[in-house]
């Protein structure tokens, strides 16, 4: 096995996607366990279709993929949190909505485009050969922020996520938190969606929040917890698909539910 | 000075008039309760007090030393609290956030202040449990910690013994007055219960498509609105 291992680090390709990959899974799964927790789940799946379909259009104008991807989909999660406020539009009629809308731009373009491929089968499904060297650079800064900013906003999130009303009344301003939590979502969805695939990147967020509520009983212990399956889940994942040339994604999201349904079987005979 | 002034205050949701002419004034250690039937604008008080929502004329000044987002505020349960997994200590310190200022992370003495309102309230055993695990009764209490963390002068209170049973209400109303009087905190509660928000306040602000009465207990008992709708409510028992 450990020889396996290794043979798989010799693949620079391979060693790309795992460092970025790593660290894309230890963001979705801390912020994840608020957007669980705050029934935003879906935020995830719409914001991943949003950035397929600005991924489509960055492909068919020849610009750079991420540097286009990330502030369409940041712009959507913005949109998205201020229907869900308004009470015109439900919130996961809104969800839905962007979700159906933003693929069918996606499609639209890739076929008026290039026609459709399997380049459409590596943005739905995922594929780790997908990244560039400075999409990899781009990555690894945008993630290491995105830990640094929600470390230093931990306490905050933490209010926000338990308590809106009270936070705002004692002086957190929900709405500035609750932005922060969209914008840090939406940038690790464009940053993890080439690996997962735009169908299979929300499974990343919701997964390993889930599976650590199954077991701990503090909000911290959740959240370490979320980061440590999330983690091991993504490296079996990958280290599964390359032994037996499985898709990346879908093994990974295979190994997330394992887990799941592990802990989920651990804490029914808990409570007997 | 008083804690909190209200002069002439109205508040309307798009266009419609809730509620108009406010007019009263809350002093340091009362203990007021807000009655009234449902519909009648208590929450939409509350929210204005807590500067979550703005009259649309008229203002409240807030006097006395109390700061604004530093009133302590108890407010309903979310159906998203009530299996939330954190532990009661995580819970009653994000009470402290808002004397955090812009570091990162808690500091020893908000840390002793929050176990010291968990002693006063009599659940310093409850420190590491998990809050969902909690009963109804408890986890009031461990929200009402919260609150007192979040503000020294002034507790607002709504609804604090919804969805409680007999003996848990009493037991949250005995905490609720210890609070008001040993401690001297000014506490405004919101309440449909009019029999015993007469037990335990000082002070009474009856609303009803305006205000209908607002003044001392003693007042409000002798009075015509205080004597039809406590008749009313002691002949239903």
């Amino acid at each position: 096995m450990i020889h396996n291992f290794l043979q798989m680090l010799s693949y620079p390709f391979l060693i790309n996607a795992l460092i970025v990959g790593i660290l894309v899974s230890l963001c979705a799964s801390l912020l994840g366990v608020s957007l669980v927790l705050k029934r935003y789940s879906m935020i995830g799946n719409s914001l991943s279709h949003v950035g397929f379909a600005a991924l489509a259009v960055a492909y068919a104008m020849n610009a750079a993929p991420l540097t286009l991807a990330i502030p369409v989909c940041v712009i959507a999660a913005f949109l998205l949190l201020r229907m869900k406020e308004s009470s015109k539009l439900k919130g996961d009629a809104a969800t839905a909505l962007l979700c159906s809308g933003a693929l069918a731009v996606g499609v639209m373009t890739i076929s008026i485009t290039s026609g459709m491929n399997t380049d459409v089968c590596n943005y739905m499904f995922g594929s780790i050969l997908a990244m560039s060297e400075s999409d990899v650079r781009l990555s690894i800064i945008l993630s290491i922020g995105v830990l640094v900013l929600y470390v230093i906003f931990y306490n905050k999130i933490f209010a926000v996520t338990f308590d809106e009303t009270f936070a705002k009344a004692t002086g957190t301003s929900s709405n500035l938190y609750n932005m922060l939590i969209a914008l840090l979502t939406a940038v690790t969805v464009v940053l993890g969606m080439r690996i997962m695939g735009t169908l299979l990147i929300s499974s990343l967020i919701i997964f390993p929040s889930l599976s650590a509520m199954r077991i701990c009983k503090r909000f911290f212990t959740v959240v370490i917890c979320s980061a440590i399956f999330s983690i091991i889940c993504f490296v079996a994942g990958i280290y599964f698909s390359f032994l037996y040339s499985t898709p990346t994604g879908a093994s990974i999201v295979i190994a997330d539910i394992i887990l799941f349904f592990i802990l989920a079987g651990f804490e029914k005979i808990k409570e007997r | 000075m008083s804690l909190i002034n209200c002069k002439n205050v109205s508040f309307s949701y798009e266009g419609r008039t809730v509620i108009s002419n406010l007019n009263f004034e809350v002093e340091k250690g009362q203990f007021v309760c807000i009655i009234g039937e449902n519909g009648a604008g208590k929450s939409t008080l509350i929210k204005g007090i807590l500067q979550l929502k703005n009259p649309s004329s008229g203002s409240i000044f807030l006097g006395d030393g109390l700061k604004e987002k530093q009133i302590g505020y108890l407010s309903q349960q979310t159906i998203v609290q009530r299996d939330f997994p954190a532990s009661v200590f995580e819970v009653v310190l994000s009470g402290r956030l808002n004397n955090q200022g812009f570091l990162p992370f808690y500091k020893k003495s908000d840390k002793d202040y929050a176990k010291k309102q968990l002693e006063f309230l009599e659940i310093g055993d409850l420190k590491n449990r998990c809050y969902r695990e909690l009963s109804g009764g408890q986890q009031q209490r461990v929200l009402l910690a919260r609150a007192l963390c979040a503000g020294r002068k002034l507790l607002v209170l709504d609804e604090p013994v919804t969805g409680l049973d007999p003996v848990m209400s009493a037991e949250m109303y005995r905490l609720i007055e210890k609070l008001n009087k040993k401690e001297d905190r000014t506490i405004i509660m919101v309440s449909h219960d009019i029999k015993e928000a007469v037990v335990y306040a000082t002070h009474i602000l009856h609303l009803g498509k305006g205000q209908l009465f607002y003044g001392l207990k003693d007042d409000y008992i002798k009075s015509e609105v205080g004597k039809f709708f406590l008749g009313g409510r002691m002949n239903d028992t």
